[in-house]
């Protein structure tokens, strides 16, 4: 299916936002990052049971410096 | 100096300082130590996916164990900013947010309608919000009304260093307002910063003139004294303003010589 990820679309055959975040060597016990999928969200608890459907947007963002 | 309450929570340092901008992560690092700030803020921004995102700047943050405060730097609508503000609270596990929304890029002066937007909505979500805006006394008022746990005008623009543009208008917003009043952007050097103190606000938020600094750590030392300082000249309330002078040693007691000169 197609996703857009942070502005890029890309194709994946990835069901969950967990297995999608592992090929980014993203885990839920990492500190600073989170998810939103179509402008929601996706608390760390759900991650391993988020379906994605095609079409969704994913943005992933990192803490970083800002002033 | 007393001490900074911003929504029940104290500071000891009245100095708030980013993260932006410095030439390399140590000396981040050694100038954030040397401000003796508690409060220091972070912006959000995607990840990069490609490959490492450089250093882990959050550790060093947190390492220190500073008070980290998300913003939503660059957002230019109250939705990008409200998704922001969650997206910051998951990602750090804190319902404080430095709400900024912008009008234009060239001189990101807040949009106001947009902001008032964003702080109805994210206060309504439990947000602790902190809000950058215009030095507009209305404005802030209406942003502590609507129950914002700071106001945060702009000094001058971001990243000017043009100092303290309208002290006037900061006066009448510290009477109008019962929340801190926090200095955002435009300290360029340390009597700026002082001169705002003076002035009475409770703290100020800065970043470039520490990291834009020739010598940023030396910089991040001389904001510190700047604010304690400006703040302690504050309490101790200046003496009153004269046209004419009026001689501080005492006139009775002088001499008198005879004659003129020779």
């Amino acid at each position: 299916m197609k996703l857009t990820i942070n502005g890029e679309e890309v194709e994946t055959d990835t069901e969950t936002l967990s297995t999608l975040l592992q090929k980014f060597d993203m885990s839920g016990s990492e500190k600073g990052i989170a998810v939103a999928v179509n402008d929601t969200v996706i608390t760390r608890d759900q991650w391993n049971s988020y379906q994605l459907n095609s079409d969704d947007h994913i943005e992933i963002i990192r803490a970083t410096q800002g002033g | 100096m007393s001490a900074l309450t911003i929504a029940d929570q104290a500071f000891t340092s009245r100095l708030i300082v980013g993260s932006a901008r410095f030439p390399d992560p140590k000396t981040m690092r050694d100038s954030l130590r040397a401000s003796g700030a508690e409060m220091v803020t972070v912006a959000i921004r995607r990840a990069n996916l490609t490959g490492k995102d450089g250093e882990d700047i959050l550790s060093y943050l947190k390492e220190d164990n500073f008070f980290l405060l998300p913003n939503t730097a660059g957002c230019y609508t109250a939705k990008e900013a409200v998704t922001t503000a969650r997206l910051a609270r998951e990602a750090l596990g804190t319902n404080w947010i430095k709400l900024e929304v912008i009008g234009d890029d060239e001189t990101l002066f807040p949009d106001v309608p947009e902001l008032l937007k964003a702080a109805e909505q994210l206060l309504l979500d439990d947000f602790i919000v902190l809000p950058y805006t215009n030095d507009d006394p209305i404005t802030c008022r209406k942003l502590s009304d609507m129950g914002c746990a700071a106001v945060m005008p702009l000094g001058a623009p971001i990243g000017s260093g043009m100092g303290i543009r309208n002290p006037y208008n900061l006066r009448i917003i510290r009477e109008q307002v019962d929340v801190p009043v926090i200095v955002d952007a435009g300290v360029g050097t340390a009597s700026d910063a002082a001169i705002a103190m003076e002035l009475g606000m409770d703290a100020v938020l800065m970043n470039s003139a520490i990291s834009q600094a020739r010598h940023p750590v030396q910089m991040a030392g001389a904001m510190r004294k700047a604010i304690e300082a400006g703040r302690a000249a504050f309490e101790a309330g200046r003496m009153p303003r004269r046209l004419y002078a009026s001689a501080s040693s005492p006139m009775g007691g002088r001499i008198e010589v005879s004659g003129t000169d020779e």
